[in-house]
């Protein structure tokens, strides 16, 4: 096999693998942005929440950080719904949501971003856990474990909430409340009961992203800014609110960043989301699999 | 008040500001009036999209440093003077404004805030990746020794921006009482209803981007003269993007007094603050102020001003307002 091919492989690989991790961070988006219209531009800064709070549990008390981001999903879900009922009493009711909504999103934005940098500073930090370190290398594509790790816990979690939003009622009822608030209600459901559910578990998947995320890198508090145009670029590309897009449109913006980091330097893929982001937005808004 | 008397009025404060800072003996004052009037110029620039039309602008970092780092690779390529740097970092500036505003204003609003946002990122993505500025390692820029007139550099910047932030101030205000800004305010209304009265939506739209834009690149364009190093981590700072959507929501957005009171307010506490306390604790009492005014203020400080004098505003939806104004009447 040639060296470029090689290249080439293995920056596929782990484009999917990173992909995949993407699309942990896009689900709480797609669900808060998609189904229930609130577009949440802090849900980055949470997620760097997330990775804090699994930092701290794992220096402190050496807990596994997946573990840590598993079980702050019942904080970051409470936050949620916390959150949202804020929103609700303050924009929704009042009819004025965009402008007002946004500039609220962006203060809780800069609100975080700027506390976590006064508690930890603006250095890097890490977490320990032995999966880590550790490569399988097949030929030419390396498989490193704190890549692979967090890319299979993201799938689980998207089926996991795919399962919820078809099988159950409480799922079917949120997918239901962005397409007509007035038959739901005609089905026995109250609509702002259902988006603060929904919106709750949209933070909670932060808290695990979160910890994904320390896995994977290094993290200082200023980084979900360089991710908010990422993740929307794939819940536009992926069709607002479909799941199964979503995890897809991750997948294609992983690996061209992966691509375009390993031929031409990973100071240049941060652009890459953004000309999926107008190439989605002119071309086809509806996104490649949501309903035009 | 005609628009002719507010030129004149407005040039007037201009002139005392700028023979003020002339005669202040302290550079520092002067200093950190630039950065209040740099402010100025940035909230109008922002409130002429955000506030007029109802499209929200969070790319303000990528139209200032767009100016700024023209500015600064112009200057370094031809030497040439900032008079000239300003126009064309405008014109540069205004036609990102349209490109972007074409692409995307034509959606829904929320998609136009979320390509500014990525915008950003993306601007300083290329200049990190720019050799000639210095990339990510950043670049010195050397101040013109003799500077006619003014004495001090730092006057004569403070004079440039003085004559930007009283042109956008006045360039606000113009289209706020023309038929382009009843245009826009039916925009921000009712989208539909506008189109359906014949409004041009579209071009309207554009034409405000552009504008909005080519201000905050022309405020950008001193700004590598009066800090003499830029480095990219630092131009991007949110901070200017989160003070330039403060400022207006905080002064108000119906009217171009508003983006100038809370220009003035926030930017002078801010001043005040660095000085006493620490940076980041004042980003993050503008973040919080932001977020107290559009839930329990959302027309601002001038929102309050009025309901003072009016009617009893409504608690649902104005509920600082509510509560000021009961407070006064209990305590008459």
């Amino acid at each position: 096999m040639g060296q470029v091919a090689g290249l080439l492989l293995d920056a596929i690989v782990s484009g999917i693998l990173v992909g995949g991790f993407y699309a942990a961070m896009a689900v709480g988006i797609s669900i808060a942005f998609g189904m229930l219209g609130i577009s949440n531009i802090a849900h980055p800064a949470l997620i760097l929440l997330g990775s804090f709070i699994a930092y701290v549990l794992n220096a402190q008390f050496g807990l596994d950080p997946i573990l840590v981001g598993v079980l702050a999903t019942v904080p970051f879900y409470f936050l949620g719904t916390l959150l949202y009922t804020a929103y609700e009493f303050a924009f929704e009711r009042r009819g004025t949501q965009l402008i007002r909504g946004l500039a609220f999103f962006f203060g809780l934005l800069f609100i975080t971003e700027v506390g976590l940098q006064l508690i930890f500073g603006v250095d890097y930090r890490l977490v320990e856990a032995p999966y880590i370190g550790p490569s399988y290398n097949f030929g030419p594509v390396s498989l490193p474990v704190r890549m692979l790790i967090p890319f299979l816990a993201s799938v689980l979690l998207l089926i996991g909430l795919q399962l919820f939003f078809t099988r159950t009622f409480t799922g079917r009822a949120i997918m239901a409340v962005a397409q007509d608030k007035f038959a739901l209600q005609l089905m026995g459901a109250a609509p702002v009961r259902i988006k603060r559910i929904a919106f709750g578990l949209s933070t909670a998947t932060a808290s695990l992203a979160g910890a994904f995320l320390i896995i994977l890198q290094p993290v200082e508090p200023s980084m979900g800014r360089d991710y908010i145009g990422r993740i929307f670029a794939i819940c536009v590309l992926g069709g607002i609110g479909s799941l199964p897009g979503t995890f897809i449109a991750a997948v294609i913006v992983g690996v061209a960043e992966s691509i375009t980091a390993t031929f031409y330097g990973p100071s240049w893929s941060p652009a890459i989301a953004f000309g999926f982001l107008l190439i989605a937005l002119v071309v086809r808004p509806a996104g490649l699999f949501g309903r035009a | 008040m005609s628009n002719g008397r507010f030129i004149l009025l407005a040039c007037l404060v201009g002139v005392a500001l700028v023979a003020a800072s002339l005669f202040v003996t302290n550079e520092y004052y002067v200093f950190a009036a630039y950065f209040v009037l740099q402010y100025v110029v940035l909230a109008t620039a922002w409130n002429i999209l955000g506030g007029y039309v109802g499209y929200v602008n969070f790319g303000t970092t990528a139209f200032l440093a767009i100016g700024l780092y023209s500015a600064a690779a112009l200057n370094k390529w031809l030497d040439l003077p900032i008079p000239v740097l300003i126009p064309i970092a405008g014109v540069l500036c205004g036609a990102v404004g349209l490109a972007m505003g074409y692409l995307t204003i034509r959606l829904r609003g929320v998609y136009f805030t979320i390509a500014t946002l990525a915008l950003s990122v993306v601007v300083q993505t290329f200049i990190t990746n720019w050799d000639y500025v210095g990339g990510s390692r950043g670049i010195y820029i050397m101040r013109p020794t003799d500077v006619p007139v003014f004495g001090s550099y730092v006057a004569y910047l403070f004079f440039l921006m003085t004559v930007l932030a009283v042109a956008s101030v006045v360039i606000a205000r113009v289209i706020e009482r023309s038929t382009f800004g009843f245009g826009l305010a039916a925009i921000r209304d009712d989208e539909t209803a506008a189109a359906a009265s014949g409004v041009p939506v579209l071009r309207l739209k554009l034409v405000a981007a552009a504008i909005s834009g080519a201000l905050m690149g022309m405020a950008g364009a001193p700004l590598p003269f009066y800090l003499t190093y830029v480095e990219p981590t630092s131009s991007f700072s949110l901070a200017y993007t989160v003070n330039s959507v403060a400022m207006p929501l905080v002064g108000g957005t119906t009217s171009w007094l508003g983006p100038v009171i809370g220009a003035v307010l926030l930017g002078t506490m801010q001043q005040a603050m660095t000085v006493l306390i620490s940076s980041s604790v004042n980003l993050l009492v503008v973040g919080v102020l932001l977020v107290i005014f559009v839930i329990a203020a959302p027309n601002g400080i001038l929102g309050l001003i009025r309901s003072m004098g009016g009617k009893k505003p409504d608690p649902e939806t104005n509920p600082l307002a509510a509560m000021l104004v009961t407070e006064k009447r209990s305590s008459q």
